[in-house]
């Protein structure tokens, strides 16, 4: 559901029935969905909507708070020269969503970048495995709870 | 053959001194293509990969089966580093992402981070701003064509581009005191004053540098070496790198005529008039020429700025954001506080988040700055174009054959310290 001051916005209207809530702040339009919902979110955007292009794929840990990791998709439709951010909360316990590999293939690379520095894993990546660390890296560094200084916990 | 396959192919492409390799490669010869493979090891420390890229080929005979990219093996954790240090204190990090464009990462964080604040800052600070970012646009652009040219065997043009690219340095070491790691842009404005006399000394580039572009061209564009290295060469169609996510340079050869500078313009890009170049040849060779014209535009630009450049202060009207002058400090209780308070603790930024994208030399740069209110950012995200670009490899070479491989690389214009962070 959509708050009424966004049914006038066109792509936020399209995603009605997905979206979980919505906002429009400094310009830029996010969209929550329930995680359950984000390919049929995603492929409505590319394929409806026209948004071509999956910018980038992050996270954030709101630790300790749960749901508590939020994974953050930032689409552009080149062609509509709009930009949205999609955004999925998952728990701690057991912090898994979709893979949007299918849909967007430029997901792979930011999808096993999320992995490796929050431990979220994606469900039929072709590839999950860890990016930037070492196979054998213990701990997922962009965690709250992993320090700043020092190598473990 | 299956006990060739055991001797010949190495998991990690290292060379034996086993003689029984040399067998091996005879009877391969006599074999048709196809019949085994080979794993090379390419990198993290080959001299074309310019830092520590590393790729894995699987080759039969020359030709590319399959390629894998493996990377961070330049990553420092800089995010995490974000969210330790207060908003003024990570300025200095944002040079350190892509060192070759330091002053377009400090351009896309302060940017994010006045949206955030909702800071307008002054219009002589904008176009100072915008100057500088097309000075690093051509410092990057000028260690590209050096590197990618001595990538290919043309020597002399690495030490011409680095001749100018050390002028463009001095600018920046006249304007901030550094040469590479700038941090001149602060939140709410300029670090410092523009120096005095720094018309003078960028009027003197800007009038010799298209000049030298000419002698680039000459040395190059219809240099039959270097076309037969380049032509047809590095070939992506264009859907397939929308989908991979490139962007800059290498869609505008494709024929996509697309740049955050015109589409979502910052910083006041809508007052300059320039152009953007596209190409539709999408190879090695019109990436050449796309970024060669931009050098050429963004001269266009620096010109702009340097004639009309609006007079007034460097920095927006913000206590307890903008760092105050030395002078007020000694006079005024309230300047010294405000430096104090900004100093030792940080000034607090509202809640919310945002996505800023500018136009880096490479593609589109994006910064992603999540606030809960704090002095520190709760999540900085660097969406860096080196990465978009870089997952695109094995579609550029897979089926084409390794002597291509350096120039289709160079291409790409990629630097390891944005993808890995």
């Amino acid at each position: 559901m959509i708050p009424e001051t966004l049914r006038d916005n066109p792509t936020a209207a399209a995603l009605d029935d997905v979206a979980a809530t919505a906002k429009f702040d400094r310009g830029e339009l996010t969209i929550e969905v329930a995680p359950g919902n984000i390919l049929e979110a995603l492929r409505r955007l590319k394929d409806e909507l026209k948004f071509e292009r999956l910018t980038s794929v992050t996270g954030v840990d709101r630790f300790p708070a749960e749901p508590r990791f939020e994974v953050v998709y930032h689409l552009q439709s080149v062609a509509g020269k709009q930009r949205l951010r999609l955004k999925a909360r998952v728990s701690g316990a057991n912090p898994e969503i979709e893979s949007a590999c299918a849909i967007y293939r430029s997901a792979n690379w930011y999808e096993r970048e999320v992995f490796d520095l929050y431990g979220v894993r994606f469900r039929h990546h072709p590839n999950m495995t860890r990016i930037m660390l070492p196979d054998d890296w213990e701990g997922h560094p962009l965690r709250k709870d992993y320090p700043v200084t020092g190598t473990r916990y | 053959m299956s006990d060739a396959k055991d001797s010949a192919v190495l998991a990690d492409g290292g060379i034996t001194n086993d003689l029984e390799v040399e067998q091996d490669y005879e009877r391969h010869a006599a074999e048709p293509s196809g019949a085994r493979t080979m794993v090379l090891n390419m990198g993290p420390q080959h001299p074309s990969t310019h830092g520590v890229l590393r790729l894995l080929l699987e080759l039969d005979g020359e030709t590319i089966l399959k390629a894998a990219p493996d990377i961070g093996y330049l990553h420092t954790g800089i995010e995490k580093e974000f969210e330790a240090k207060t908003y003024q204190q990570n300025v200095t990090l944002t040079d350190r992402i892509d060192y070759l464009a330091p002053l377009s990462n400090n351009l896309c964080y302060c940017l994010a981070a006045e949206k955030l604040l909702q800071l307008e800052i002054p219009e002589s600070a904008q176009w100072m701003r915008v100057m500088l970012t097309e000075l690093t646009r051509l410092n990057s652009h000028l260690v590209w064509l050096g590197t990618h040219a001595i990538d290919i065997g043309a020597m002399s043009v690495f030490l011409y581009c680095f001749r100018e690219r050390e002028e463009i340095l001095r600018i920046f070491e006249m304007f901030s005191g550094q040469r590479m790691m700038t941090s001149y842009f602060r939140i709410g404005g300029l670090a410092l004053e523009p120096p005095r006399g720094w018309q003078k000394r960028v009027k003197s580039f800007v009038d010799v540098f298209p000049s030298r572009v000419d002698e680039y061209e000459d040395l190059l564009t219809s240099n039959w070496i270097w076309t037969g290295r380049t032509k047809g060469i590095g070939f992506i169609p264009l859907e397939d790198m929308l989908d991979l996510g490139v962007t800059g340079p290498m869609l505008r050869a494709a024929g996509l005529k697309i740049d955050v500078r015109k589409d979502a313009p910052y910083s006041s890009y809508e007052k300059f008039d320039f152009e953007v170049p596209t190409r539709t040849e999408n190879d090695v060779f019109s990436r050449y020429l796309v970024r060669i014209e931009e050098m050429r535009q963004s001269t266009k630009i620096i010109r702009q700025a340097l004639e009309g450049m609006p007079s007034g202060p460097h920095q927006a009207d913000a206590p307890g954001i903008v760092l105050p002058e030395r002078e007020k400090m000694k006079t005024q209780m309230e300047a010294l506080i405000y430096h104090f308070k900004i100093v030792s603790e940080g000034f607090r930024v509202p809640e919310g988040e945002v996505y800023q994208a500018i136009e880096s030399p490479r593609g589109e740069l994006g910064c992603y700055m999540v606030s809960d209110g704090t002095q520190k950012p709760y999540r900085v995200h660097w969406r860096g174009p080196s990465f978009g670009n870089l997952q695109a490899i094995p579609r550029m070479i897979e089926g084409t054959l390794i002597a291509d491989v350096i120039a289709s690389l160079g291409s790409m214009d990629f630097v390891l310290g944005d993808t890995d962070r």
